[in-house]
């Protein structure tokens, strides 16, 4: 049961018919795992708070780096040399007290996967490196867990929303990661410092969508966004039949790192 | 020849032997020996992106890897 200053904190939320007070109830109960704590992470850690998700998990093995400022959000100058998982725990909680935050100061690899997400009902890809978007996509698919992918470049972002055995995943798009190096980086190439908000807040608009149960989430559709043009575009996708992980025949059966495609995103920690 | 690419219409000479693989080329797509390629709804696998012909009104989409968010030092 809500109490008295949870119904006023939540007010604007339960005055909508979509969610109301039973809806608040199931983000209380909801758990969610945010995997990154950067850029994407950064304004979907402080927003799944602020909106009341219950439990929150966030991993991250990186230290919070001056270069990081300018667009991670949830990191202050103060926290610069401290744990990420350690600073976003802070402001998430200043923001909501009621929410449990799980942290988990380590890089995410096919040995720990499993285990963690198990604890969660939505997981949030928010890494910038391709071999922990293969691994989180692999794992998700074989746990049946749904989840959703966030990527940005420069001014460009993408977002799909995956739900295992359902919908497309992101090996459907791309069967395998491309070489180490082949793809610039964030740190090599650049990125606007309000892309990761605008993404990772459609990423977290996701999570909330789907522990209410409302509305149609982000699947069989790859939504595109150019800031510099300022456009949207959707992209109809389907599932792929010889999809090397939810296909026909799948070829990847259990979560596996990808070796070759672990890149240096940013030797600061993107 | 009229096709679209990524949500826009474009024009391109008439070429009977385009190829997926050679529009990639001259396109000079970037991350071209990445790219994605969706041909009227369906991805399409790399190995046939050399036998696959261009045609009159083909809804072509690039899909592009994107990085981004928290970083990984390996």
């Amino acid at each position: 049961m809500l109490t008295d200053s949870q119904i006023e904190r939540y007010s604007r939320h339960i005055i909508l018919k979509e969610v109301g007070g039973k809806g608040q109830q199931k983000l209380f109960n909801g758990r969610v795992l945010i995997i990154g704590a950067g850029g994407l992470g950064a304004p979907i850690a402080l927003y799944l708070a602020a909106a009341g998700v219950g439990t929150i998990g966030i991993a991250d093995a990186d230290d919070v780096d001056l270069s990081n400022l300018q667009r991670q959000v949830i990191h202050f100058t103060s926290d610069v040399g401290i744990p990420k998982v350690e600073s976003a725990r802070q402001k998430m909680q200043a923001i909501n007290p009621d929410v449990k935050v799980n942290t988990y100061q380590e890089w995410i690899t096919a040995a720990n996967i499993n285990g963690i997400i198990a604890d969660y009902d939505f997981i949030i890809d928010g890494t910038d490196n391709f071999a922990a978007k293969f691994l989180i996509n692999d794992a998700c698919v074989l746990a049946g867990k749904p989840y959703s992918h966030g990527g940005i470049l420069q001014f460009d972002g993408q977002t799909i929303t995956v739900k295992p055995g359902e919908s497309a995943c992101y090996r459907c798009i791309f069967p395998e990661p491309p070489p180490k190096d082949a793809i610039p980086t964030c740190s090599q190439a650049g990125v606007i410092g309000v892309l990761p908000g605008v993404i990772g807040t459609i990423q977290a608009t996701e999570a909330i969508k789907y522990l209410l149960g409302k509305g149609d989430l982000l699947t069989d559709r790859l939504l595109t966004y150019s800031a510099l043009r300022m456009k949207f575009r959707e992209v109809p996708l389907k599932r792929k039949s010889s999809c090397p992980v939810c296909g026909d025949n799948p070829t990847i059966t259990e979560a596996k790192d990808e070796l070759d495609a672990l890149t240096v995103c940013d030797l600061e920690g993107a | 020849m009229k096709i679209t690419i990524n949500g826009k219409e474009v024009l391109l000479v008439e070429n009977s032997g385009r190829t997926i693989d050679s529009l990639l080329e001259e396109l000079d797509v970037s991350q071209r020996l990445y790219v994605t390629v969706e041909l009227n709804g369906d991805i399409l696998d790399r190995p046939a992106y050399e036998a696959t012909p261009v045609a009159e009104g083909d809804v072509i989409e690039f899909l592009y890897f994107m990085g981004g968010g928290s970083g990984h030092v390996d």
